[in-house]
């Protein structure tokens, strides 16, 4: 019922786009709630980079806006309503969110934290799947295996992922957990400073299963042994890796990328820069950087993206209740 | 291995390589003849002019400043008697009587010659142990990384120098702390933000080291009212003598460069020990083995103290490249500094780094070879050129590094607040600096003290809670007991000393 009225309501937006006569946006200033080399950076210039060379989009201007984990950027966009702006921003604004990060706390917002809800969601762009893997060495051949094993001893197995206690990393390999029956809060599990550094802890053998992006179990190449993604289907690229799915474990998460605009943004602004991402991810300009970052398009406008957001923060927020992070 | 060496090889010839080497070298040799700039601050003033370059040719182009910097640290040393660096004090224990006496073009090339063999020397060892160290050290857990960790803070400060024991603590001290602000990386539990939005996120490594070096360096010339402009007028005008070397100094060089490359790449391995260390204990140990009749010339201008300590610091600098790319852990200062450059560019040094981007880890091995014959082609027939840059005015040179400095902080932020924290920050560190506090704890405190909490920590939680990996592992237990003799040998020289 509720999808229903989502689609009926983007359909309306749709035409009400449409019959609107709309003057072309040429200009886009991108901000970007980190500093300049990191992840949100690369996806804001490379979009800004494709959408201009290609044509569709005649100028493109950039800002770092570091603080609080993205919050300064966030209460920025909220506070000053820019317009012809977006925001890049990614999974941590809903996980920020639900787990009151500091950066994100704010008297301004109703319930007291700031959230996509107070900005305006354009679309998800990029993604990439959860994957958990073991050193090729590994005892453990498929996710059975370590169920297995941490139903004998939960304390056997450890798990290594690149970011905090409540990060994606963690979620990943909890929710696989969870889908097995297990407490998610009983899996040990270990931060490290970043992918490369928690394969290191997985090859030395601390950890003992790897939970992280499946594009970084992919570059350790034959190193590692992906047990599993949690995408609903095999990917193209490396088709002989299982899902989780398909071994009977119900665990589905997505780590997008994707732009925001100014809460005030009207429908027409917010469907023609939809559009024109869209547009973008056929372009031969967007495939060289697509390509450089080894981003997978998972394309998601408007209000299938506010329904995905909506989707994401509750499974997420039950999930971090679990685990006690919040 | 062959594979990725010749990768390596092709990355650092490629033509744009070897410029940023001649670059490097070039800007390392002008920034670190000025007094008070050392590597750290060249590093440290490449990181935003590097920023979007390839993360290969960026680390060219630091190396070259590296070992460039050292260089024109004893150019200053030999001609002024006014050390750039600490590295290059001891070098100018002989070069300076040297250059008075007339000879100033010889101890010049001498320097040249001996950093060239301690660089290329090192650079051999390094190419041999650095494949079979980061085998080792892909069996390195946290509980290891933790102690070895502590080695390199307790003993930055041990060899510190004299009476300098407690300051030293003090600044690791303080930098470890000014670490722990912004978000808690293992929790992601905000700490000593104060409710400002801009700490959230942790102090920026770049901006510190910036503020610390070159901005209150900067100040410290306005302070200190140093007349550069007289010294460097002695050196454009007295005649540098030829640069060419007897056959018996050949002869005597020689043996020197030997064994002060061996001694000074084993001193740069070590973390926490570096150049300096590496100089003096270089001048030291030819003084004692010397004959009775050599021992006199030391300190009035000896063939011998002079190649030792040059030859020992440059030999260091290579070693020191050695924990930083196979653990990923800097042992000095400036590879601390080159730690957080490689950082922003994406790049984890660390026992995966050799594995997962060989052309970069042998391409940085590799233009250690070509940085070295550079800085002997290139630098040494251009010296008394380049040694005129010693003239350049303060009330030029000042507002040059401040400017560099300050939209070096801010093209990576691009948040004013960066820099009025900087100028706080520089400020606070002039004022430990006119008390004689040093600088690079601070910055080695700071950059190994995140990661010391996080290992720890990590190491803990793999241990279910227990503190028993300490005696568990062997490697663990191994670097904690060098850990605690480091510590008792200090408390014994204090003993000693106030018997006397």
């Amino acid at each position: 019922m509720k999808k229903m009225f989502i689609k009926l309501i983007s359909f309306l937006f749709m035409i009400g786009a449409l019959s609107s006569s709309a003057i072309a946006i040429e200009k886009l200033h991108f901000v970007v709630p980190g500093g300049a080399g990191g992840g949100w950076d690369g996806c804001a210039r490379g979009t800004g980079e494709a959408l201009v060379k290609s044509g569709l989009l005649e100028s493109a201007s950039f800002e770092n806006m570091s603080g609080g984990g993205g919050g300064k950027a966030l209460s920025w966009m909220i506070k000053t309503m820019p317009e012809n702006t977006v925001m890049v921003q990614s999974t941590p604004i809903v996980l920020r969110s639900i787990s009151r990060h500091s950066g994100y706390v704010s008297d301004s917002a109703a319930s007291g934290v700031l959230s996509y809800k107070d900005v305006t969601p354009i679309a998800g762009i990029i993604g990439d799947y959860g994957a958990l893997a073991v050193a090729a060495d590994s005892p453990f051949k498929t996710f059975q295996d370590v169920v297995d094993a941490y139903n004998a001893n939960p304390k056997s197995v450890k798990m290594a992922g690149g970011s905090t206690r409540g990060s994606m990393d963690h979620l990943i390999g909890a929710l696989a957990f969870q889908s097995a029956g297990a407490n998610p809060n009983d899996v040990v599990y270990i931060p490290y400073d970043g992918g490369g550094a928690a394969l290191a802890g997985l090859l030395s053998g601390e950890g003992q299963i790897l939970s992280t992006g499946f594009s970084e179990a992919l570059a350790a190449g034959d190193q590692v042994r992906i047990l599993g993604i949690t995408a609903n289907e095999r990917s193209a690229d490396a088709p002989s890796v299982p899902t989780l799915k398909e071994q009977g474990y119900d665990a589905y998460f997505v780590n997008w990328r994707g732009f925001f605009g100014p809460p005030n943004m009207n429908a027409a602004d917010r469907y023609e820069i939809a559009k024109m991402l869209g547009d973008m991810q056929s372009t031969p300009e967007w495939e060289v950087v697509r390509k450089r970052n080894a981003y997978v398009n998972i394309y998601n406008p408007g209000f299938d993206f506010m329904g995905f957001l909506e989707k994401q923060t509750e499974e997420m927020t039950d999930l971090m209740k679990q685990l006690g992070v919040i | 291995m062959i594979e990725g060496m010749m990768m390596g090889i092709n990355t650092a010839f490629s033509g744009y390589n070897i410029l940023m080497v001649m670059m490097g070298c070039f800007a390392g040799t002008i920034i670190g003849m000025l007094p008070g700039l050392g590597p750290m601050s060249a590093i440290a003033l490449m990181i935003p002019i590097t920023y979007g370059f390839d993360p290969a040719s960026a680390m060219i182009l630091m190396a070259g400043v590296y070992y460039g910097a050292i260089f024109g640290g004893s150019t200053s040393s030999i001609l002024i008697n006014a050390p750039g660096v600490a590295g290059t004090v001891s070098s100018s224990f002989d070069g300076y009587p040297m250059s008075q006496q007339g000879h100033a073009g010889k101890a010049l090339a001498i320097a040249a010659y001996a950093s060239f063999s301690g660089g290329t020397i090192a650079a051999l060892f390094l190419l041999v142990a650095a494949p079979q160290l980061a085998k080792v050290s892909l069996s390195f857990q946290s509980a290891d990384y933790f102690a070895l960790m502590c080695v390199g803070l307790l003993s930055i400060a041990a060899f510190a120098s004299k009476g300098q024991f407690l300051k030293a603590m003090i600044m690791t001290a303080l930098g470890l702390a000014l670490s722990t602000v912004g978000q808690d990386s293992l929790s992601d539990i905000t700490r000593f933000a104060f409710g400002n939005i801009n700490l959230m996120d942790g102090i920026s490594f770049v901006l510190l080291v910036m503020a610390t070096f070159a901005m209150s360096e900067a100040f410290m010339i306005i302070f200190k009212k140093m007349d550069i402009n007289f010294k460097s007028s002695d050196v454009s005008k007295a005649s540098l003598g030829s640069i060419k070397l007897s056959k018996e100094e050949v002869k005597e060089m020689v043996p020197t460069i030997g064994r002060t490359s061996v001694l000074g790449f084993f001193v740069g391995v070590l973390p926490g020990a570096g150049a300096t260390i590496a100089s003096f204990l270089a001048w030291g140990f030819e003084r004692s083995i010397a004959s009775a009749k050599d021992k006199l010339k030391f300190g009035k201008g000896s063939v011998k103290g002079l190649a030792a300590p040059e030859t020992a610091n440059n030999a260091a600098c290579t070693g020191s490249f050695v924990p930083l790319l196979t653990l990923g852990i800097p042992g000095s200062g400036t590879t601390a500094v080159m730690l957080g450059a490689l950082l922003s560019f994406g790049v984890q040094p660390g026992p995966r780094l050799y594995v997962e981007q060989p052309e970069l880890f042998w391409a940085v091995i590799i233009s250690m070879y070509i940085g070295n014959v550079v800085l002997l082609v290139l630098n040494l027939p251009l010296i008394p050129y380049i040694a005129r840059i010693l003239a350049i005015p303060k009330n030029i040179l000042v507002p040059l590094v401040l400017f560099f400095s300050v939209t070096g902080v801010y093209l990576i932020s691009f948040n004013s607040f960066d820099i009025y924290f900087m100028a706080i920050v520089a400020l606070i560190s002039l004022v430990l600096r006119v008390l004689n506090y040093p600088m690079p704890p601070l910055i080695l405190g700071f950059i190994l003290g995140g990661m010391l909490e996080k290992n720890l920590r990590r190491a803990v939680l793999i241990n279910d809670g227990s503190f028993s990996f300490i005696w568990e592992r062997p490697i663990s237990l191994s670097l904690f007991i060098i850990a605690i003799l480091i510590v008792l040998l200090q408390v014994y020289q204090g003993f000693k000393k106030e018997k006397e």
